[in-house]
């Protein structure tokens, strides 16, 4: 980032190479937005923007663990399901009668667990990320039947006061508590991709983990590392969408990993590695919000159109990717 | 002594040994559940038993597959194969489904020439994407994963058109010589790839790409053309398994059809020993993985078991295949047993890992 500015600051007004995506996203941004406004009237309404962090804190959180993924050069299939299995586990753990700080704990480690278990596959026995999430998104998934085979409700004090809870104007604009919790996720990725001695390995493996293991950075630790930390933001975003959704539902979440990785990449994040912001995926994630709002508002748009917008928006920030030219090596 | 040491150690060191042991105990397992398992018997002409079943529902996975290793071969992945399954079936099933006589002949090879071309089409775009633009396989081929599904919808328009024609039908349960014929189109498919590729050095031509693309270019091959080919090929492949999905249930659903299809397929692949890193690839080895996959899919449906369950199963079997497959996994095992450092067997040293 330091190396950005000096760069812009010599060349008077020219955008630096590696920020020209995240620019992309948030001009796309505007620019949707803009649509918005102009067509509907209801759309300026501040809550507009409100709804779309609350119906999407889970994937926010998703996107963020997948970004770190991602930033190496690896893949993580496994998040939609692992989201999937928390919901379902706390709602099970609830009906079972547990006190909700232990469900919450139990949750919690749940994902990481199997997130470092998946990381070490890859490290220690060279398989790829590809196959080894592959096979833990089918685990998490089947557990999820395993558990239950219909949804089961929440009916917990605590949960319920939390997917309730409204802050702000309760009878205005309000945002839940899982938007903050989300931030929160997002502040201390943000800080810890930028500031620690981590996230500067994270980059430099990304880059080219061939160099980093001669510069002797721990690659092997930091592997594993982002591999649980995708795990954790997984069992954070299956936290949240129990809060939102009230349930645990075996079938919920198919298919996210799809919408997290289109997220990271709309948001700039380069899949071979070394390059990208968190920031770009909190942007990414709201291009696919923003796109949802606007088939909700129109109307007469089916849903399947998501899915081609989202496809063709892919199509366009990989090309962008591509012509400047920002993958280095 | 010595030589039937040699001998166990050549036959165990063979790359199908261990899928083809998996796929012996899933059935050897089955049949001490249930003993009738392996029973085959002949009702009007037509054989029906539990292990015609599975070769007859493993074919359009066969077929799925065979596109997918050519495409691993080359380095690359094609996610789009399940999307294409699905536009393939809505377009045929639309076409049918419009026509007065739904049970004529001519209407059932339009339909399936349409759908073809527009595999063909979505084929070229994945080609051009990775070989044209360079963009990362995995990445090219998810755009059109992602919008394929919202494009078999838009075809459908959201419906499941169901279609009653007889020819359509019998893609996916019809019969000849006394076995079902979409065994044969598998078997007729995988020999022509096999053909084509073992027979000419075609095949040869594709794991030097897959190996080195550069590499090979500058040795004078045009390595932009053979990847642009294999993903033609996978998505022509994927079609006609899509004709098999829909006609087994005479009806398409945009949404359902071909669903997790490409996830199966990576799988068969690589339990049939082609490295994902792209390479050497082995054909006989993707089929048995196919028939792993089905056998174990089979195995818990008649077992009772839930069929999403079921990927609890299948991911116990992709790790272990995984595992007793890598190399480091091995060199460790070998360690712990014997004592002492074993040397590598596996002949290719383990390239650098792609970004996947």
């Amino acid at each position: 980032m330091t190396t950005g500015s000096l760069t812009a600051g010599r060349a008077r007004f020219r955008l630096p190479r590696r920020q020209i995506p995240v620019l992309a996203t948030l001009a796309l941004l505007l620019v949707m937005y803009g649509i918005g406004v102009s067509q509907y009237t209801a759309f300026s309404n501040v809550q507009v923007i409100f709804n779309v962090f609350i119906d999407n804190s889970f994937l926010l959180v998703v996107a963020v663990g997948m970004t770190f993924v991602i930033l190496t050069g690896g893949i993580d299939l496994s998040v939609g399901s692992v989201v999937a299995m928390t919901a379902m586990v706390s709602a099970w753990l609830l009906q079972e009668g547990l006190p909700a700080a232990l469900v919450l704990v139990i949750a919690l480690l749940i994902g990481p667990t199997l997130g470092l278990l998946m990381g070490c596959a890859i490290h220690f026995f060279e398989i790829q990320p590809f196959i080894v999430t592959l096979a833990g998104m089918f685990f998490a998934r089947g557990m999820c039947t395993f558990i239950s085979g219909s949804s089961i409700p929440i009916t917990d004090g605590f949960w319920t006061r939390m997917s309730q809870e409204r802050i702000g104007d309760p009878r205005g604009n309000f945002v839940s508590v899982s938007v903050l919790i989300a931030f929160v996720v997002v502040a201390v990725a943000a800080y810890t991709l930028a500031y620690t001695r981590l996230g500067r390995n994270v980059y430099a493996i990304g880059g080219n983990s061939q160099s980093a293991l001669l510069m002797g950075l721990p690659v092997g630790r930091t592997r594993i590392a982002v591999y649980t930390i995708s795990g954790l933001c997984s069992a954070i975003g299956g936290i949240l969408l129990s809060f939102y959704t009230l349930s645990g539902a075996p079938l919920i979440a198919v298919g996210m990993e799809l919408d997290v990785i289109a997220a990271v990449v709309i948001g700039g994040t380069v899949l071979t590695g070394g390059s990208g912001y968190v920031f770009g995926t909190v942007l990414g994630v709201l291009v696919l919000g923003v796109i949802q709002t606007l088939i909700t508002f129109d109307g007469s748009l089916n849903s399947w159109w998501t899915k081609i917008v989202i496809g063709g928006l892919l199509f366009a920030f990989i090309l962008l990717q591509r012509l400047i030219g920002i993958r280095y090596k | 002594m010595n030589a039937t040491m040699g001998r166990y150690r050549a036959v165990t060191g063979h790359r199908l040994f261990w899928p083809a042991a998996v796929l012996v105990v899933m059935l050897a397992a089955n049949t001490i559940y249930r003993p009738g398992f392996l029973s085959i018997e002949l009702k009007d002409g037509h054989l029906y038993g539990s292990p015609i079943d599975i070769l007859r529902l493993s074919a359009p996975l066969i077929l799925v597959a065979l596109g997918m290793t050519l495409v691993i071969s080359t380095g690359g992945i094609d996610l789009s194969v399940g999307s294409v399954c699905a536009i393939s079936g809505a377009i045929a099933c639309m076409y049918i489904s419009k026509q007065s006589d739904q049970n004529s002949l001519a209407v059932v090879l339009t339909a399936l020439a349409m759908a073809l071309g527009v595999a063909l089409v979505l084929g070229a775009w994945n080609g051009v994407l990775v070989a044209v633009i360079g963009i990362q396989p995995i990445i090219a081929t998810l755009i059109l994963m992602v919008a394929g599904r919202g494009l078999a919808q838009l075809i459908t328009q959201g419906q499941i058109i169901t279609i009653n024609s007889e020819p359509f039908r019998a893609i996916g349960l019809g019969h000849l010589l006394t076995l079902p014929l979409a065994i044969f189109i598998a078997l007729a498919a995988a020999l022509l790839v096999a053909a084509f590729t073992r027979r000419t050095a075609l095949g040869m031509i594709v794991e030097s790409v897959g190996g080195n693309a550069e590499a090979s270019r500058l040795a004078g091959i045009r390595s932009g053309r053979v990847i642009f080919l294999a993903y033609v090929l996978s998505a022509v492949c994927a079609a006609v398994a899509g004709f098999m999905m829909t006609a087994n249930v005479s009806s398409a659903d945009g949404n359902a059809v071909g669903l997790w299809v490409e996830l199966d397929a990576i799988l068969a692949v690589v339990i049939g020993g082609t490295s994902l890193a792209g390479g050497r690839f082995f054909l006989s080895g993707t089929i048995i993985g196919a028939l792993i996959i089905q056998t174990l899919t089979t195995t818990v449906y008649a077992m009772d078991i839930s069929p999403q369950t079921s990927l609890l199963f299948k991911a116990v079997v992709v790790i272990a295949v995984c595992l007793i497959q890598a190399p480091a996994f091995r060199a460790r095992f070998a360690r712990r047993r014997r004592g002492a450092p074993k040397p590598n067997t596996i002949a290719d040293k383990p390239k650098e890992q792609v970004p996947a």
